[in-house]
């Protein structure tokens, strides 16, 4: 333990990581079994929420302040691929509308 | 004193992560998962940078801790109004219990070409809306 000095950070820090790790776990469950593809992206992003939030506990854990600037460019990155996933299903739908509408004329 | 502070920011945060993964495993459509993932997940986010601003108490460190609050808070309602109305456009199946869809009656999402058309015609969705079951 180099950065957490006190014992009640160091345990807050170890029962906040498992949890995480769990969560993560759980939101994988979503991601695999989602019928639709917007359930997976949805999963997706939350995995991404997830990630910063651990790499700031992760941050505490170990006491390297530079796991904090890895989380905002983790943040900026995970929205800009949430948006062009969510942009691309969003795409993907009306190209299939367009299709079935000119198969029913 | 602040070192109870930080382990009591982060156990909240972990425990608000936790409740939104446990929320987008159990609740039943696309639309309604979205809310525990944004919000929770948001909410337990900024928690956790709020500890750790006050773990370390030096300016830099609280400055980019709020920056990444702001940014987190500023970005989750962007992506899930993106999600959403993607969601909407692919026409998931929406819950069973759903008994006001207002966008169906005022709003042909995507009916012709990929754009959201108005229909002024369309009666108010305060008087066609279903009465809950």
């Amino acid at each position: 333990m180099i950065g957490a000095e006190s014992h009640i950070i160091t345990m807050a820090a170890e029962i906040t990581l498992v949890l995480l790790t769990l969560a993560v776990f759980f939101t994988f469950i979503r991601l695999v079994i989602g019928p639709d593809p917007a359930d997976r992206i949805v999963a997706l992003d939350l995995v991404s929420i997830l990630i910063v939030s651990y790499l700031a506990a992760l941050s505490i854990y170990t006491g390297q302040k530079s796991f904090l600037d890895v989380a905002i460019a983790y943040a900026l990155i995970a929205f800009l691929g949430t948006v062009a996933l969510a942009r691309f299903r969003e795409r993907l739908a009306a190209q299939n509308r367009d299709e079935n509408n000119r198969e029913e004329e | 004193m602040i070192e109870i502070l930080t382990a009591f920011l982060m156990l909240s945060g972990g425990i608000f992560c936790f409740i939104a993964s446990v929320g987008i495993l159990r609740l039943p459509d696309t639309i309604i998962r979205m809310h525990a993932a944004t919000k929770a997940g948001a909410l337990g986010g900024g928690l956790m940078f709020l500890s750790l601003a006050a773990f370390y108490m030096d300016l830099s460190t609280t400055l980019r801790a709020f920056a990444a609050i702001f940014f987190l808070l500023l970005t989750a309602p962007v992506a899930a109004h993106l999600i959403g109305r993607a969601a909407y456009c692919s026409r998931v199946n929406l819950s069973e219990r759903t008994w006001i869809d207002e966008l169906a009656e005022t709003c042909q999402w995507c009916q012709r070409e990929s754009t959201c058309e108005l229909n002024e015609n369309a009666p108010d969705f305060q008087t066609t809306q279903k009465s809950p079951k």
